[in-house]
């Protein structure tokens, strides 16, 4: 790559810092230049984004349905897999799994609800009824 | 109390934290494409079982912490390196390290990283940065990616060191040992032995899915994406992708420019004109990688979708399969001059 062409089109990163690329000057020789952002992985990185969202969605649709606890949507929201979520929990992941039955979360005691308010960063009431505030 | 430590912008954390230690340390000489190519840092890995954010694993550089190690122990620069059971302890050896005057590397994970943007914050627990002073509220942190140096309360500080899951840091800290000036000598045989390393990694490693054989096979299976996985998820992978390769920390290219950067300072110590052809070569590849990346784009875009534009797409790997291979033989047959 070119240094003239590397790309400059603002990413959301680009707004805080930019990022440095390798490229070659008119001799061939290799000097580092700063970029912006390009415009290919900004598509990438929403690409990846839109998918999250659709599964936020049809987690929360599973939890109103009464399919799934409120733990799926936040699970999905904070972009966690059950593995994920044992790590941070402390539960084993057979555990996470039954959490995620409505059944079963709606016994659970609140000093386990802790644990996942904790990682999820919400209250047990925002927890129970799937409550969201930005953070 | 804070360190006189000088914070560099870098392409790659892990080579930033990599290169400013080690100038502090006081290799003056060093940069950042030295660290990654010393390091043996470019590699190719696709992993199919093995998901991340629910797409496969594609990786372009050698497993993080490689490249610390193998940098400082060509070097011959002894390295402290500790993990820890839990955040106290982490913290008070932390402020030990810095009241002696010694910045240290942390591995952390972006997901509570708070002066990320939310958009890059995932569960990946490989991030380094530089630790290099406190503030009655604030540790001073040096991340390479970052223009600037920032802040992280020591809660902040902690949280990232202890992020859980793959690759969970534990809190894990390193640094080199202060050394004497490394001597030019040294360094042509560090350059050396991390050139041979990287041709055994993407020429030799019998596996299908490592190196320059790996390439070809990911050419080869995107051709049946479009088929196997449907368009759109084999557009999420397409995406993933092109984030492994081109996301902040690859200096684009998928390290390939990063590496031909290198060969280009490896000819400053040993000066053999097929260094420089063979950076060539890895610009090339490096930008076959980033057409690559456009044509996947049309794809995750929506913008094209046949069969056909996939098998242009698998194309692009196959050619820069046989491109890579052929710099990769090309290094490892150079007559290097008695040192």
């Amino acid at each position: 790559m070119k240094k003239e062409d590397v790309p400059q089109d603002l990413s959301s990163l680009g707004k805080i810092t930019k990022e440095v690329c390798y490229a070659t000057d008119h001799s061939g020789k290799y000097v580092t230049e700063l970029s912006r952002g390009w415009d290919i992985k900004i598509t990438a990185l929403d690409t990846a984004w839109e998918d999250i969202e659709d599964r936020i969605k049809i987690a929360g649709e599973k939890v109103s349905n009464g399919h799934a606890s409120p733990i799926l949507y936040f699970m999905e929201r904070g972009l966690m897999d059950t593995g994920i979520v044992a790590a941070y929990t402390g539960f084993r992941k057979w555990q996470v799994k039954r959490h995620l039955k409505p059944a079963v979360f709606k016994k659970l005691s609140d000093k386990k609800l802790q644990r996942y308010t904790e990682i999820f960063n919400v209250s047990i009431e925002e927890l129970k009824s799937m409550t969201v505030h930005e953070d | 109390m804070k360190i006189d430590f000088k914070h560099i912008q870098a392409a790659h954390c892990k080579t930033g934290v990599t290169r400013n230690l080690l100038r502090y340390a006081g290799v003056d000489k060093m940069t950042e494409p030295l660290a990654f190519g010393i390091g043996a840092g470019l590699f190719f890995v696709y992993i199919p079982l093995l998901k991340i954010n629910n797409g496969p694993v594609i990786a372009f550089r050698t497993l993080p912490g490689h490249i610390f190690k193998r940098t400082c122990r060509s070097l011959g620069i002894p390295v402290i390196r500790k993990k820890f059971s839990s955040k106290e302890q982490a913290e008070s050896f932390l402020e030990e390290c810095l009241e002696k005057g010694q910045p240290v590397g942390c591995q952390v994970g972006v997901y509570y990283l708070s002066y990320f943007p939310k958009e890059y914050r995932f569960h990946f627990n490989a991030h380094n940065l530089v630790v290099y002073g406190k503030e009655p509220d604030n540790y001073l942190i040096s991340d390479p990616i970052m223009e600037n140096p920032t802040l992280l309360t020591p809660y902040e500080l902690a949280r990232v060191r202890f992020a859980r899951g793959a690759l969970a840091p534990r809190g894990q800290l390193y640094y080199p040992e202060k050394e004497a000036p490394i001597t030019d000598d040294r360094m042509k045989k560090a350059i050396r032995s991390g050139i041979d390393k990287n041709v055994r990694n993407m020429l030799h490693i019998p596996t299908y899915m490592v190196g320059v054989k790996g390439i070809k096979y990911t050419g080869n299976k995107i051709k049946k994406w479009r088929d196997k996985l449907g368009l759109k998820k084999a557009g999420l992978y397409l995406a993933q992708m092109v984030r492994m390769q081109e996301e902040i920390g690859t200096g684009g290219g998928g390290f390939r420019y990063i590496y031909g950067a290198f060969l280009q300072e490896a000819y400053s110590y040993h000066p053999n004109d097929q260094l420089l052809e063979i950076s060539n070569m890895f610009t090339r590849s490096g930008d076959s990688w980033r057409e690559a990346a456009v044509q996947a784009a049309g794809i995750y875009k929506g913008r094209i979708g046949e069969q056909q534009d996939f098998n242009i797409m698998g194309d692009y790997l196959l050619e820069i399969s046989e491109m890579e291979k052929q710099a990769f033989q090309a290094l490892s047959k150079i007559k290097w001059h008695s040192s």
